[in-house]
């Protein structure tokens, strides 16, 4: 792939926050096409040609029998060798909103072996909800995509982000620094809602494999890709130098990660 | 031998949906209840094994984490079960995708209806759970089945569609006497007067008319499929006969003529100001303006106002997704962007609800539902709206849904705004399947609301249907794959096809090869029938298999369904037997009305103040529903996704925008700006009403940044029946009242120089219970779609910096009729804001160029409340404070309540910057604007008029009474 990072931004069926996310990969350097599950589906072979898949935000199937339960089922059902494969070469997987729903109901996390071990369920408040929230990286997760990032912010927008998991594997994925992202408050400590949004279990937000090349989180980096995206960004206007969105050093790191690579 | 799985939350687990519910109950029931449960069921129609069943509870219908399944036993038996289904025929998105996942999981193709069992223990009986029921489900579309506790009641609920009948086309004498005519319309629901019918009468009677239809294989009476196509195409909804029709108006002892209110104060204003950024106005289903040299925006408003008073769910769903089709269907077809939605209901503590009306709370609930899912579930950000509670609403929402779409200016070569149909062109239809729902929309949205009304009038939008229509649509427009493009809405079939027939000057349908959700469906109801989700396209024969390789990708379904032809003739055939054969000259003209209105001025009842305590005042103003913060409805909109926000419904700390900036296009930092004015309170002329919604519109745009001069403008009128009659002896008051409104639209248009590119007009909005006649007060929504140069210019509401000096623009007056602080006194009055074109337009010159200069940190309009509840607003989400002395501002009056909760028109509160005063005030300058305070950095409010103090508070009990009320 002449070590350029070559991005397929998954869509259709209900997905519906593939264009942004596919400019943000763009923008950050990546050459980035959107592509139908559909066209996935019935030509597995075209994964080899990307060293990025995006799983994109949206409603796949209108969240009917859970979020993004019907689209985790199609790759389980029919593209699983495909997708271990992927991961084992180190190619880089992320899964935003939706997307985080349908990879771990598919089991590509926590472990990418097509086991399911947590999920994102019905927020505690019991509505869907769209707000900005204050977000800390794990400094020593393996996780690419979170690489140098302190602190961020950024929108979301879900009715069913509360994770859940059993206590052992919640245990090790701290133990394995897996937590690549938490819900904090504007002063970094871990707070209540509406901080944590939805009552995920250890504030999390996001999570990794062992391995740090797949994650997932609920909140949206590629909505965040100019610093106009953020509410509180007129009362700071005139101290705006760079007007690149903080969400976007998510996807450079993931450029910077694969070029070379492949 | 149909099979059923029921799903449910482990009893570890912790299930938010079960909490919802038994709070509710307990809220509004006061029951008891000890413990509740959500379950949910999916009833599969054959046979399965028990490994199929296994796999499909564990591994398809049921989260493992979370979740347990059951094939085989009900769960939580030992209570109360309230099961709710659909009835047969409504659409069941979950059972469609339960479909689609068995698919993935066994191969087979296996029907499935959903349905959910909402369990209950408790002290609760048997009259309790049917109560309960009536709550959580609508009996319209849905079946309730309550089950005693140790019930073990496992049947399957399959809901199938059973019609028996068989497929006939019936001939309809239309009869000689009159009130037979009548009777013949109401019957079948044609909505169609005398006048009308007499006028098809006479066409179908004329010589040349029999010749041709006995030629065509037809009798000489028409069928029934034939008079329902007239029915539907002569609709008030579609053909707009009152807007259209010769009006005697007069006032006083003046008195004129109008020929047609849209072409002389709609159409006319906008011809009148020839601006040349419109690209199209009132010629397709949304009206274009340039956005910039590469892309053109597309905006439509409609309203879905009587199914969402009988299925407000539903109703609004459905009216998100049709604004979003028309969008879509705009000129060879639009990406939608954004969605906005104003909403008028009736008091949400209503005590006094007529017989048959839905409460307001429940119509709320459903209707935000609606919205919700029709924008989150699309993908398309809802950027902006507004509520209104007034009583007048009770018996009758209005739901204003309105949406912008981009699209490039050209695609290869070819102009995306225009489209052409030309003979021998292919019609075909993408999309949802056609049934029995939706039938007579358009002919029942011309009638007003009775307690009986079929079931078959109410339609369930699937947005991910119609996502995946409009991820075809766009691949194969960017393919140049069609050559026209348009919505199936009202009228269905009939009118999408006989409108772009008008182009061709003919078509012919194929009924038979319509693909249908269900047999049995009559030849008239296939071509009327308003199922969702569908478009339909004119396309080239030789596009038409790769057509088909994209619909495959995207598992839209299309199928051609007729011929454009030039015969001058819409003939429907039913397995090539004519059905329906009608000259189009005669189908797109019918008789227009002759109508009077006579306008005279009423007086309405001063309200009796008691409270001279300004700060109480205050006080509770902030907690009416129309000024309280709208926090908790707002966030379960997405205002985020496609990523292009700017300025969202709350920025900061939860300010409440004027109105929305969006960046359309992620490689320019150019905006769109999106705003709306509606203030159906001021009842007292119809006129002023108008220009305050207009300014209010304008001045919002202005708010954020908007250039002024680069503005267009929708407008939506919703009205009760103006048409003198019997039912409606006030018929030419009120028909005054809207060629007032119509004249003051004009008037605004033209002094703002804001073309009028769209519009939408609802003019039957009555409810005839067995206590009476309701009717909404008139009431005009104007959206303004502006434009920003550079969105790093756009402006928020809330303070930026303690030490600001803060500014009042325009004059305050003596103009208390119709406000919030009347409303609080009970009594209208009289004396409602008006607006001078000629003061408040130096002034928004003046502003939008300071605006240009980034000279302003904040800037918001003084509308409900006036300017004591803007100046809060700008407040509280900046956590600071404000004082300001009201001696100093421009008025033309010195009562205290008129200065602080007068809601004149033409005016803003703004911030500046210390370095900047100079700047601004020069900028400003020979407009009226004062500065009259500063920003302060502690959260006190303090308002002063020279030396005395009228309102000194705690910023943060203002704040908290503002956002305690739960909208």
């Amino acid at each position: 792939m002449n070590g350029k990072t070559k991005a397929a931004v998954l869509t259709g069926y209900g997905i519906n926050a593939d264009y942004e996310l596919e400019y943000a990969l763009r923008a950050s350097g990546a050459e980035a096409r959107r592509l139908h599950i559909h066209e996935l589906m019935d030509s597995p072979k075209m994964l080899d040609d990307f060293n990025l898949l995006a799983f994109a935000g949206g409603f796949s199937f209108g969240d009917d029998l859970g979020s993004g339960k019907v689209v985790a089922n199609k790759f389980r059902f029919r593209l699983k060798d495909q997708m271990m494969d992927f991961v084992k070469q180190g190619k880089l997987v992320i899964g935003i909103c939706n997307g985080f729903q349908m990879i771990a109901k598919m089991g590509l996390l926590p472990y990418a072996d097509f086991s399911q071990k947590v999920t994102l369920s019905f927020n505690d408040s019991g509505k869907f909800e769209d707000r900005w929230v204050y977000l800390k990286m794990n400094q020593k997760s393996p996780c690419v995509f979170t690489q140098g990032i302190g602190g961020l912010m950024l929108p979301v927008r879900h009715g069913e982000g509360k994770f859940i998991s059993d206590g052992a594997t919640l245990k090790d994925l701290a133990a394995k620094n897996m937590v690549a992202m938490q819900y904090v408050n504007e002063r970094d400590e871990f707070a209540g809602y509406p901080y944590n949004p939805n009552g995920s279990a250890m504030n999390i937000a996001g999570i990794c494999n062992p391995e740090g090349n797949v994650f997932g989180l609920m909140p949206h980096p590629e909505a965040y890709n100019a610093m106009t995206n953020n509410p509180f960004w007129p009362g700071v206007r005139e101290r705006i130098t760079d007007w690149k969105g903080s969400g976007m050093k998510i996807f450079e790191n993931a450029v910077s990660h694969i070029n070379g690579k492949f | 031998m149909a099979k059923r799985i029921e799903v449910k939350f482990k009893d570890e687990i912790r299930d938010p949906r079960a909490e919802g519910l038994a709070a509710l109950l307990r809220e509004e029931f006061k029951a008891k209840i000890a413990r509740a449960a959500v379950i949910e069921a999916y009833n599969i129609d054959g046979e399965l094994s028990e490994d199929e069943l296994r796999l499909l509870g564990s591994e398809v219908f049921s989260d493992k984490i979370v979740q347990e399944y059951s094939s085989s036993k009900p769960f939580l038996a030992e209570g109360w079960r309230i099961e709710i289904g659909y009835q047969p025929g409504v659409t069941d998105n979950v059972g469609k995708t339960a479909k689609d996942a068995i698919r993935d999981a066994l191969n087979r193709e296996l029907d499935v209806y959903s349905s959910m069992v909402y369990a209950i223990i408790g002290e609760v009986d048997e009259e309790a759970c049917e109560k309960f029921g009536r709550r959580l489900a609508n009996g319209l579309i849905q079946k309730i089945t309550v089950r005693t506790p140790h019930s073990d009641n496992f049947e399957p609920y399959v809901p199938k569609v059973a019609l028996a009948q068989e497929i006939r086309v019936e001939t309809v004498k239309l009869p000689a006497d009159e009130d037979k005519l009548e009777q013949l319309s109401k019957k079948r629901l044609l909505a169609l007067s005398v006048r009308e019918m007499k006028a098809i009468r006479k066409y179908v009677s004329s010589d040349s008319v029999v010749k041709a239809r006995r030629q065509a294989g037809l009798g000489d009476e028409l069928t029934d499929v034939e008079l329902e196509v007239i029915a539907q195409t002569w609709s008030e909804h579609c053909k707009h006969k009152i807007f259209n029709a010769e009006i005697a108006y007069s006032e006083d002892s003046d008195s004129y003529n109008v020929d047609s209110l849209f072409k002389t104060f709609i159409r006319g204003a906008t011809e009148m100001l020839r601006k040349p950024y419109v690209l199209s106005a009132f010629k397709d289903n949304g009206g274009i303006v340039k956005f910039n040299p590469d892309y053109d925006v597309a905006v439509k408003v409609e309203t879905h106002n009587a199914p969402s008073a009988l299925d407000p769910y539903g109703g609004a769903l459905t009216g998100i997704l049709g604004v979003n089709r028309d969008i879509i269907g705009t000129g060879m077809g639009a990406f939608p962007i954004a969605n906005v939605d104003m909403l008028c209901f009736g008091n949400l503590n209503e005590k006094n609800v007529p017989h048959g009306v839905l409460h307001p709370k429940t119509i709320y609930e459903g209707v935000v539902s609606g919205i919700r899912d029709g924008g989150n579930k699309s993908g398309i950000p809802t950027v902006n709206g507004s509520f209104t509670f007034e009583p007048g609403f009770t018996a009758r929402p209005i739901i204003y849904c309105g949406t912008v779409g981009l699209m490039p200016t050209e695609i290869r070569g070819r102009k995306t705004a225009d489209k052409k149909v030309e003979p021998g062109l292919i019609a075909v239809m993408v999309g949802g399947r056609v049934g029995k729902d939706g039938i007579h929309g358009a002919t029942f949205s011309s009638q007003q609301l009775e307690t009986s009304i079929p079931t078959s009038v109410v339609q369930i939008g699937d947005p991910i249907t119609q996502k995946k229509v409009l991820d075809f649509i766009i691949e194969a427009r960017d393919e140049l794959l069609y050559e026209a493009i348009t919505d199936n809405g009202a009228g269905g079939l009939s009118s999408s096809i006989g409108e772009m027939a008008e182009q061709s000057n003919g078509c012919d349908i194929w009924l038979e090869a319509v693909p249908l959700k269900y047999p049995g469906l009559q030849p008239w109801e296939i071509l009327v029938s308003e199922s969702q989700e569908r478009m339909t396209i004119a396309v080239k024969q030789e596009n038409m298999e790769r057509l088909e390789q994209i619909a495959k990708k995207h598992e839209v379904e299309i199928t051609a369904v007729g011929k454009f032809t030039d015969s001058g003739r819409l003939h429907a055939l039913y397995e090539g037997k004519s059905v329906a054969y009608l000259d189009l000259d005669f189908l797109h003209k019918p008789p227009r009305l002759k109508l009077t209105a006579k306008w005279k001025r009423k007086t309405f009842v001063e309200p009796n103040v008691t409270e001279r305590d300004l700060g109480a005042v205050l006080r509770k103003l902030l907690a009416l529903p129309n000024i309280a913060s709208k926090e908790h409805t707002i966030r379960r909109y997405d205002h985020e996704v496609q990523g292009k926000s700017v300025i969202k419904p709350l920025m900061g700390n939860n300010a409440p925008c004027d109105a929305a900036v969006i960046r359309p296009v992620f490689e320019s930092w150019e905006g769109l700006v999106v705003s709306h004015g509606i203030c159906p309170k001021y009842v007292q002329d119809s006129h002023d009403m108008a220009m305050m919604a207009f300014d209010e519109a304008v001045r919002n745009a202005l708010a954020v940044g908007a250039k002024l001069g680069y503005m267009a403008a929708l407008d939506n009128f919703s009205w009760p029946d103006p048409v003198q009659s019997e039912k409606t002896p006030d018929g030419e008051y009120k028909l005054a009242q809207l060629v007032r409104a119509c004249m003051a639209v004009y008037d605004c248009s033209i002094g703002y120089g804001i073309p009028l590119v769209s519009g939408k007009d609802s003019v039957k909005n009555d409810y005839y219970g067995k206590d009476g006649k309701y009717s909404i007060p008139p009431t005009l929504l104007m959206t303004v779609i502006g434009k920003i140069g550079d969105v790093r210019n756009a402006i928020s509401s809330d303070f930026k910096g303690e030490g600001d000096a803060v500014y009042v623009l325009g004059v305050t007056r003596e103009e208390l009729g119709g406000s919030e602080y009347y409303r609080i006194f009970g009594g209208l009055g009289n004396d409602a804001p008006k607006i001078s074109l000629d003061e408040v337009m130096p002034l928004y010159r003046a502003f939008s160029g300071a605006c240009e200069l980034r000279l302003v940190r904040s800037a918001h309009d003084i509308s409900d409340g006036g300017l004591a509840v803007a100046l809060a607003e700008c407040s509280f989400p900046s956590g600071m404070g404000v004082e300001i002395d009201v001696s100093k501002i421009h008025a033309e009056t010195q009562n205290e309540d008129a200065l602080l909760f007068s809601e004149s028109g033409g005016r803003f509160v703004v911030s500046v910057a210390e370095k900047n005063v100079e700047k601004f005030e020069k900028a400003m300058h020979g407009t009226k604007f004062s500065r009259c305070g500063r920003v302060r950095g502690d959260k006190r409010f303090v308002v002063r008029k020279g030396e005395s103090v009228l309102v000194n508070e705690d910023g943060r009990d203002l704040r908290g009474i503002w956002n305690g009320v739960k909208i």
